[in-house]
């Protein structure tokens, strides 16, 4: 716990180490822009609650990769499974009849988020257990793959002749806002937080959360303990699509409330460095989401003084850095 | 029958022109992974190349220092991957997803830094249609030659595949296994570069994710092909011929296809690793361990 607690120190040090570089490249002070990006994003109830929604689907999607992670997969695929998620659970929304009541409406597309994304983790684990595919290629075929089928059954049957967005979903499905000064935060950060718990619960404290966390640390192990590995790796890729696909939640019925292009675009990349910083562990990812969920809202309330662009670079930056450093720590303290 | 000329040779000259960047960067590929280092990064090599490639060119005028610059900025991301992978020891295959998001973002704030631009450089010069005249075409032709004899007929490719296969057989006689790696992770790095300076030189100028996953591509070559480099830059003329045909099927402007033709070698490479993938030939025995 405290080596893991070390090693996201140090990566989100070096990170913002990098950070300022960049700053300093751009010709601005960092100290200045880093208190401007505080300042500026806590200052109003609109810029918190737009952290909060950012932070929202990153919950979702870091749980998502971090799942795949503990069982030793990596789930690139995100992007896909949140596209597909997204589309899946707007079209739902739209075919629902106007006066369909929250209590069928929401559990249903929340569902068609689930079962989009879980569809196309299940097919990366079964290529991987039946073909022996590495996931990360997969995945990343997938993305580009999915992508364009989205598009093509958005241009065919959802988008509003012309324009990049489907018709409204039906009033029941929508959630509610948080209300926090006309910004996009809504109740989809209950329904994150309460996953987070589920698979706190599923991870710390089940047989199935040992299985998979057994497949992570010795394949050969899990075997000889007679865990079905295969099945095990299919199960966990197929969780983890869902997982992804269900920050569709917060941005369509909690946002949105319809179909549009583009929606969640980057949010499943964002979700591995979520994973990544939150060390796997669900407390962790929640805190993981809020930081990054502070760089990109944060990064857009700066962007007067540095590019957006700079907070792009970041995320990448926050994966190397995680991964550099936690072999450090793990030789420093052995 | 002298119609059919008419439409083969433009189109093999497409497929060529397109068969560059696949060839170059899985021959890079399959240098970086014989020496042992998960080649995940060349995604990140063909964005940077490509991005210093068009620069270069359009601050100095000339395709020839383009390339140049294109090549130094694969082997900078290489050394980059070498040092977080050989060094800090870092997992490989994260470090060359954070590398490939990093060029992602980091061309695009380049574009925003340099040329106050979102998604495009300014028009530098370029080779266009040109195959003959093209240099990184004779340069693909002539590494798809000499990656193979280098790595089977070398010492320094022997060496190469040593640190790969068995590097407690190099520490025995006394040789640097991380020099190895660093040194063909270097090379790979720069044909990747060279492959990433096609992209951006042929179209004179640098677009957001002009890579477009074919980085991962020229990976999914490299394992297909049994790591031999040979193999993997001949296949990269297949995926190019996919490609290829896209272009041509958006032509017809068929509803259907303007979405899924762009689609085909996505869906290619994915067939194609899930049929013959895992039958073919052993990775490198000690490929991502220290």
């Amino acid at each position: 716990m405290k080596k893991e607690l070390q090693a996201a120190a140090i990566a989100l040090l070096a990170s913002m180490a990098i950070g300022s570089v960049l700053v300093l490249v751009v010709g601005q002070s960092p100290a200045h822009v880093w208190w401007q990006m505080v300042v500026r994003t806590f200052s109003s109830w609109y810029d918190v609650g737009q952290l909060l929604y950012k932070a929202t689907a990153l919950v979702f999607t870091g749980l998502g990769v971090a799942l795949a992670l503990d069982a030793g997969l990596f789930n690139i695929g995100g992007e896909a499974q949140l596209g597909a998620g997204v589309l899946a659970c707007a079209m739902v929304g739209t075919a629902l009849p106007a006066g369909t009541p929250a209590l069928v409406a929401i559990p249903a597309c929340t569902l068609a988020a689930a079962v989009a994304g879980g569809a196309i983790g299940w097919l990366i684990g079964v290529l991987r257990v039946t073909r022996g595919a590495h996931e990360v290629i997969t995945s990343i075929m997938l993305d580009a793959i999915v992508a364009g089928i989205v598009l093509w059954i958005a241009n065919a049957y959802v988008f509003v002749n012309g324009t990049a967005t489907g018709l409204p979903i039906a009033r029941g499905a929508e959630l509610p806002s948080l209300g926090m000064g006309g910004s996009a935060a809504n109740v989809a950060l209950v329904l994150a937080l309460a996953v987070a718990g589920a698979m706190w619960w599923l991870r710390a404290r089940t047989t199935w959360g040992q299985a998979w966390r057994t497949v992570g640390a010795d394949r050969e192990a899990a075997r000889s303990a007679g865990i079905a590995v295969g099945r095990v790796q299919i199960l966990v890729m197929t969780g983890s699509g869902a997982l992804c696909g269900l920050a569709a939640t917060s941005l369509v019925l909690g946002h949105e409330h319809a179909y549009e292009q583009g929606l969640g675009a980057g949010v499943g990349f964002l979700g591995i460095s979520a994973a990544l910083l939150g060390r796997m562990h669900p407390v962790g990812i929640v805190l993981a989401a809020l930081v990054l969920g502070f760089l990109s809202s944060g990064g857009l309330a700066v962007d007067d003084l540095v590019p957006k662009e700079l907070t792009e670079v970041l995320q990448g930056v926050v994966i190397l850095a995680i991964a550099a450093a936690v072999p450090l720590v793990r030789r420093a303290s052995p | 029958m002298s119609w059919l000329w008419i439409v083969a040779i433009p189109f093999a000259a497409q497929v060529v022109r397109i068969s560059v960047p696949y060839a170059l960067a899985s021959l890079g590929g399959a240098l970086t992974e014989r020496s042992g280092v998960i080649d995940l990064a060349i995604e990140a090599k063909l964005l940077a190349g490509a991005f210093a490639a068009a620069a270069v060119a359009h601050a100095t005028g000339s395709t020839w220092l383009g390339l140049a610059g294109g090549m130094s900025a694969g082997v900078a991301v290489a050394l980059v991957q070498a040092f977080c992978a050989l060094w800090l020891e870092a997992d490989q295959v994260i470090v060359g997803v954070a590398l490939n998001l990093m060029m992602l973002g980091g061309t695009r704030f380049l574009l925003q830094v340099l040329y106050h631009e979102g998604a495009n450089s300014p028009p530098c010069p370029e080779y266009g249609d040109a195959v003959l005249a093209n240099p990184t075409v004779w340069l693909a032709v002539a590494a798809a030659v000499c990656v193979p004899l280098a790595l089977t007929r070398t010492r320094w490719g022997l060496r190469l595949r040593a640190a790969g296969d068995r590097p407690d057989a190099l520490v025995a006689v006394g040789a640097s296994v991380k020099q190895e790696r660093v040194a063909a992770v270097a090379v790979g790095g720069a044909l990747a570069g060279a492959g990433g300076a096609q992209l951006a030189l042929a179209v004179g100028g640098f677009v957001a994710n002009i890579s477009q996953g074919r980085g991962y591509m020229a990976l999914v070559l490299v394992i297909l092909s049994g790591w031999r480099p040979g193999w993997a830059a001949l296949a990269g003329v297949g995926i190019a011929f996919a490609d290829a045909l896209n272009f041509r099927l958006q032509i017809t402007g068929l509803p259907v296809l303007r979405e899924l033709g762009p689609l085909l070698p996505y869906v290619l490479t994915l067939a194609v690793l899930v049929i013959f993938g895992g039958q073919k030939q052993k990775p490198p025995e000690s490929l991502g361990k220290l």
